[in-house]
């Protein structure tokens, strides 16, 4: 289980850093975070559990806003169109005035 | 104490510099310029304004190495460059701990050529625990929180399509059941529109229990209340009886049962789904983070 949960955070880093994820702060803390918490003989030990969570944890919040961004950008990402584009939607074009608009500097 | 802007002539890249704050460099005082653990009074907002965007405008990344460092008081601090992070108010930007800066340094570090501030849940907790914008109190919080309870999802149960009834019943039972035996009190569920009455007692034992919070914790707590709308999912989900995807998807029980029913709609569905789960995840940590008391021992190196 612990196993499980440390090689998906790995896999999050390299999926979201690229190349040199073996150097970065977050890399070498998880991977010191587990180490030590497999030195605890204990099956159930409470220390043990709490720190599984943890992890799961950050596996969860890692996961899931790179699944969030990825919808957000296929779904949600393109803006609003300029109203020239809305315009020539219905076949219709904005008016031209050569002298500017009024207001506009 | 002011340094006029030709002192300052320091080859630096990035947007920060370049274009409108020229004007502004002799009322303010750089961070880069001070050594490393003095805390430097704030910049002016219009920089702190520049730095975090607004609505309509985004900002591009403006650093290539993010990394961390302790400064005085044993609080950590991030540098994005060469420059220190600072809150939206303009404060430093300094946390408890090593794990949660890494964890915030993470963030920013994977974000790729624009910044999007919607995905840094860990740097925005952090900045409203820092800033606390609203002036609340830890009296305001508790309080809040235990209003909260009157309306917890949990509480209020439908009485038909049964299917939905057996479900409540199979899924928010065991949590009520473990809520009240773990904290010795009585919440109970009601089907009526006014929702259950919470004796006073139990608001009393839940009183006492957040008092043990300090104010960060209770900062990312009142977040996660926020986002699951229901106290019990949260503190099943911070006392580890709840896992993160489990705590979601009890919160969201009637509308996973409505997707199982009539069908999965990814672009609202999902989408909803893993905001949650990331904001929720991020309260969660920021809450375990911000109560742990980890003692740093320093071992003398034999070199």
């Amino acid at each position: 289980m612990a196993a499980v949960t440390c090689r998906g955070i790995l896999k999050e880093i390299r999926i979201a850093k690229g190349s040199d994820y073996r150097n970065t702060l977050v890399y070498k803390y998880v991977l010191e975070q587990f180490k030590r918490n497999q030195v605890t003989g204990a099956q159930f030990c409470r220390a043990r559990m709490e720190a599984l969570h943890a992890a799961r944890t950050y596996l969860c919040l890692l996961t899931s806003t790179r699944l969030h961004l990825r919808l957000h950008e296929r779904y949600h990402g393109r803006g609003e169109r300029a109203p020239e584009e809305v315009a020539g939607l219905v076949g219709l074009r904005l008016p031209t005035q050569p002298g500017g608009k009024g207001w506009e500097t | 104490m002011y340094r006029k802007g030709t002192d300052l002539k320091i080859a630096v890249k990035g947007q920060l510099m370049q274009k409108r704050y020229h004007r502004q460099f002799g009322q303010v005082i750089w961070p880069f310029a001070f050594p490393q653990a003095q805390h430097v009074p704030s910049l002016s907002t219009h920089l702190q304004q520049a730095k975090y965007g607004s609505a309509t405008t985004e900002r591009k990344k403006f650093y290539e190495n993010v990394s961390i460092s302790q400064g005085e008081g044993g609080l950590f601090e991030i540098n994005l460059d060469k420059r220190k992070l600072k809150t939206p108010g303009g404060k430093l930007f300094t946390v408890p701990n090593e794990a949660l800066a890494i964890a915030v340094a993470t963030e920013w570090d994977v974000q790729k050529d624009t910044l999007k501030f919607y995905t840094m849940h860990l740097t925005t907790l952090c900045n409203t625990a820092l800033d606390n914008p609203t002036q609340r109190t830890k009296e305001q919080m508790i309080s809040a929180a235990l209003k909260f309870l009157e309306t917890d999802t949990i509480c209020y149960r439908v009485e038909e399509p049964p299917a939905l009834v057996e479900l409540q019943r199979n899924e928010w039972d065991p949590v009520m059941n473990w809520i009240e035996q773990r904290y010795n009190v009585i919440i109970g569920s009601s089907a009526s529109i006014m929702g259950p009455q919470i004796p006073e007692e139990t608001k009393e034992t839940f009183c006492q229990h957040l008092n043990s919070y300090n104010v960060w914790s209770l900062t990312g707590l009142e977040y996660v209340i926020t986002q699951l709308k229901s106290l019990i999912l949260s503190f099943g989900l911070i006392d580890r009886h709840l896992s993160v995807e489990q705590a979601v998807l009890l919160s969201r029980l009637e509308e996973e049962y409505q997707i199982q029913r009539w069908g999965n709609v990814e672009w609202v569905h999902d989408y909803d789904m893993y905001e949650l789960r990331a904001r929720t995840a991020a309260g969660a940590m920021f809450v375990h983070l911000s109560s742990e008391s980890t003692a740093v021992k320093k071992k003398i190196l034999q070199d």
